[in-house]
């Protein structure tokens, strides 16, 4: 292993002091003179069409000065999927329209002078909604007789399978080798129907933007985004305002987890600041997060595998059917993964094929969360390796080591599918999956535990289980981050990013990288990120993708800096600038150094050394004076995966079907690990979450498709008191093409706790669970089954 | 109408209704350490300190909040310096995205207050109001147990 001197080293988060006092601002907190307060009117139906809006009383209301709605906005079809350009989600949204297609859909928009008057404002507003048949369930969306939600000028924006008319809002068919062939052939086969459910990714800090037009006539957006580039284009688009007039601004992001990639206010507040010159400031309330944002995906998962007489799974097919609710943001590409982060993990298959539909349904709105489709895959795949391993009287660990992609492999997946389009092949150059699965098995006590159905608190019974995953490393050929950089007198240097920070960490990290590569501290490194004014571009935040393809473009830009340093220092000493050596902030003349400077010998301690102040002070006023500053951009022809092994020990209340989860184990291999307690904190915070979504964190729908819980404690929220204990463990690796040998860890860590749940319950109790979440009444009701009551018939309505 | 509160030590006449929150008062007069993640309750950003106790002030009417000591986390620097409390929180990779934090913050000094040394039960029992989405909670304990032992140290050294 290389020796690095700030990577791998703990350097305390960069704004973790002002943010811990308050000090640091988020897009509510900054001072904005006399706003116009912006909120939502949204359908309490299904699925209708609006017969009439009646907005003459509400502009009676005093204070209220808009009101926006779908006789009065730009008509025009877009995706509030915050994807690169052309986006592969398709075109089926506009601003407002005449139809409503969820309960939550907006119907429009008051602004008014306080919230009090926006208030009243939006109880004033009377609209008409006609019924039309709803649709809720997504197997049944493309049979002939269903509602059918998207009957305009809906469009797919690239070549891809597109139906509005079957209600398809994505499709995607991949495979290799021969299916049928390789089942026939198989010595045995295992099917099995795997459902995953709805869930918010709730950010504690509300969807927020705040709109205004600078000095310079300019629209200023300062928002709470995860993709402050892609809103300014979506803007500009949709609104028809040239991309120079549109400034988006990203300050202190209260999370994100996805839910940020999606452009939902900044084009409203936009407007209402175009046409009525005024600053506009739109936060959403916790209900409409919940009920209006958007969520994870649903998805129906039918897994067969074929295993061969050594154990091998020489076939496989996936059939995903995934829910996007009322729109289609990222229908194709979070579909896509559910296969293509997933199926190249078992490598040895020969027979693959991957079927995969999204649907509509009048149900809110999937997008991008976490895990992005592995998540879902994930559930189905590791709960089909325990069966099959068990049925084949192997360890799971030794079966999983047995069987997954290594060093020097590949998969013919990554070529097959991609996101919107064909992948992109590549070899694996770091996997420490062995590992992973090695050190968790101990950590969580695999031997001592499985299979063992201890006994916990009386009537109770504990067992543990695992899951193994992979993700990927930004989207190859398709992520381009962007770096500059400048240095000042005293040897700090301003680095400016695109990459957009939404508390993961990344200032800092890509604060460590730039320290690394130039040989100084990370405190000489000034963060500047997401302003589409001062800084480069960057796709944003998604896809794992900052760390590995940001921080590739940084460390470019720092050792660009770096040569034009040691040529001003070079000149400062009179010497080739290959006779310098680098010792930490200063070069000195090789010879002292130890190497072979020609001159050397004739120059004395004094003057055979310059430091980075020297070379600021001498580039900037002495001679040649010129501004050291450099810029990069990176793009990547591969996604380096990071891989992880997850353990959970549970304890399952026999009477009433509770289950706790006792103690939770990642080990993660991200390559080398440039911050170890961020990369920690990515892993733990998204396992908790990962195992509040398996147990408690729901969606429950009224019969008319309304969601009845919308808050965090009754979506099912955890807090300190109910949490695991929990051990990560970081196994290092050194991903070759990784800024300093690191791969991405932001969204891998939520993939595991579900099926490693489902897993361990079985290994507790017998009973398989093929349908999330893992309640306690869905418990309780699969032990009675079990053991051949009738839970069904004795439940209460 | 309007008031007198006693907002971190200070002394301020403030304009407010009677429908207001203290959490909207707070905001209103440029306390924006105190953040509104639900409005119901439930989330504990909004948490600060009446009277040494911890409150969602989101639940309190401003106009119940006259005359009580009011403490946000800001309140808690000493002369212009963090708090051993910030000083921990954000040494232990208990910080990130940070909304959560200034409600953690106060309900830590709360904690501490009553409970110089506490255990993981009673940390986890002291910030069950607060909901962090980030963390896992993880070294949300690494947190409150160092500010634990730096209070602990600066008392032994004969600090006040």
């Amino acid at each position: 292993m290389a020796d690095y001197h700030v990577v791998g080293t703990p350097v305390r988060k960069v704004d973790a002091l002002s943010l811990a006092q308050g000090r640091a601002l988020f897009t509510d907190d900054y001072p904005v003179e006399r706003p116009l307060f912006l909120g939502f009117k949204t359908s309490q139906m299904a699925h209708g069409h609006i017969r009439s809006i009646d907005t003459s009383a509400a502009e009676h209301v005093p204070g209220v000065v808009a009101i926006l709605d779908y006789r009065n906005v730009p008509d025009r079809y877009f995706t509030t999927a915050g994807q690169g350009f052309p986006e592969p989600s398709p075109y089926d949204t506009r601003l407002f329209d005449s139809v409503v297609r969820y309960v939550g859909d907006p119907v429009c928009v008051v602004a008014a002078e306080s919230e009090e008057a926006l208030r009243a404002g939006l109880a004033a507003v009377e609209v008409e909604i006609e019924p039309l048949p709803s649709l809720f369930d997504a197997e049944r969306a493309r049979d002939a007789d269903a509602p059918r939600l998207h009957a305009g000028d809906e469009h797919a924006a690239i070549p891809v399978p597109y139906r509005p008319e079957e209600n398809l809002a994505a499709e995607v068919e991949i495979g290799f080798g021969d299916v049928e062939a390789g089942f026939a052939a198989a010595a045995f086969t295992e099917r099995h129907r795997y459902t995953t459910h709805y869930a918010s990714h709730a950010p504690i800090e509300p969807h927020s933007t705040v709109t205004w037009i600078d000095e310079n006539d300019r629209l200023v957006i300062l928002s709470s985004t995860q993709v402050p580039f892609h809103v300014r284009r979506i803007v500009a688009r949709l609104l028809d305002v040239p991309v120079k007039r549109i400034r988006v601004i990203k300050p202190r992001v209260g999370g994100g987890f996805g839910i940020k990639q999606e452009v939902i206010l900044e084009p409203y507040a936009a407007l209402v600041t175009l046409r009525t010159g005024r600053a506009a400031r739109f936060v959403l309330s916790r209900e409409e997060v919940f009920r209006s944002s958007r969520t994870r995906h649903p998805m129906r998962i039918d897994l067969t595998a074929g295993v061969d007489g050594e154990g091998r799974i020489t076939t496989l097919e996936m059939d995903a059917l995934m829910n996007t609710g009322a729109y289609g943001a990222h229908a194709l590409t979070v579909l896509s993964n559910a296969g293509a982060k997933v199926l190249p993990l078992f490598n040895k298959v020969e027979n693959l094929r991957f079927l995969g539909r999204s649907v509509y349904t009048n149900l809110p709105v999937g997008g991008a969360y976490r895990g992005y489709g592995a998540t879902q895959g994930y559930f189905a795949f590791n709960q089909e390796l325990d069966i099959i391993a068990r049925r084949l009287g192997v360890d799971m660990p030794e079966y999983c080591k047995r069987w997954h992609i290594r060093e020097g492999e590949t998969s013919g997946v990554f070529e097959a599918l991609g996101e919107g389009k064909e992948g992109v092949a590549q070899i694996i150059e770091s996997c420490g999956l062995d590992e992973c699965i090695d050190r968790g098995a101990a950590a969580i006590g695999w031997a001592e535990k499985r299979g063992k159905r201890l006994a916990g608190r009386p009537g109770t019974v504990r067992g543990v289980g695992m899951a193994i995953a992979m993700q990927g490393s930004g989207i190859p050929k398709i992520d381009m981050g962007a770096a500059s950089m400048k240095m000042n007198e005293d040897g700090s240097f301003n680095l400016l990013v695109g990459a957009t920070d939404l508390g993961t960490g990344s200032d800092t990290v890509l604060a460590q990288i730039a320290a690394e590569a130039l040989g100084t501290s990370a405190e000489k490194i000034i963060v500047l990120s997401s302003d589409t004014d001062t800084t480069p571009f960057d796709v944003g935040a998604y896809a794992s993708s900052t760390t590995y393809i940001s921080g590739n473009a940084v460390k470019k830009c720092a050792l660009q800096v770096l040569e034009q340093i040691r040529g001003v220092a070079a000149e400062m000493l009179g010497v080739e600038p290959e006779a310098l050596v680098q010792e930490g902030s200063a070069f000195v003349v090789g010879a002292k150094a130890g190497a072979t400077g020609a001159k050397a010998g004739a120059t004395d301690a004094a003057e055979s050394r310059v430091s980075f102040e020297d070379v600021a002070y001498y580039s900037l006023y002495a001679e040649n004076q010129f501004q050291i500053q450099a810029g990069a951009s990176h793009i990547s022809g591969v996604s380096p995966p990071p891989f992880m092994a997850q353990f959970a020990e549970v304890e399952v209340d026999l009477a009433t079907g509770q289950v706790r989860v006792l103690e939770f184990v990642n080990a993660v291999d991200c390559g080398v690990a440039l911050n170890p307690p961020l990369a920690e904190g990515q892993m733990e915070g998204a396992a908790l979450n990962g195992i509040a979504w398996a147990l408690t964190e729901e969606y429950r729908f009224s019969d008319s498709g309304a969601l009845r819980n919308a808050s965090f404690g009754s979506f099912g929220m955890w807090n300190a008191v109910d949490i695991p204990r929990m051990t990560t463990i970081l196994v290092e690796t050194h991903e070759p093409t990784g800024p300093f040998g690191a791969k991405s860890v932001g969204e891998i860590g939520i993939n595991g706790p579900a099926p490693a749940i489902a897993n361990a319950i079985y290994d507790a109790t017998g009973v398989r669970l093929f349908d999330l979440p893992l309640t306690s009444e869905r418990v309780w009701r699969a032990l009675r089954n079990a053991a051949g009551g009738n839970a069904g018939t004795e439940a209460r309505g | 109408m309007t008031g007198e509160f006693v907002i971190n030590g200070e002394t301020r006449t403030l304009e407010f209704d009677g429908a207001d929150t203290l959490l909207d008062l707070l905001r209103a007069n440029g306390y924006t350490e105190v953040k509104q993640g639900c409005a119901h309750g439930e989330c504990g950003s909004c948490m600060v300190l009446l009277d040494g106790k911890p409150v969602n002030s989101c639940q309190v009417y401003a106009a119940t909040a006259t005359s009580l000591a009011i403490t946000t986390s800001r309140g808690l620097t000493v002369d212009g310096s963090p708090h051993v409390i910030h000083q921990a929180w954000a040494d232990s990779g208990a910080v990130q995205c940070g909304f959560c934090t200034p409600g953690m913050v106060v309900a830590t000094y709360a904690l501490l207050e009553s409970n110089p040394n506490p255990s993981d039960e009673e940390i986890a029992v002291a910030l069950s109001g607060n909901i962090c989405r980030c963390t896992g909670y993880v070294k949300t304990f690494d947190a409150v147990h160092q500010a634990a032992r730096w209070i602990a140290e600066h008392h032994e050294k004969g600090g006040a």
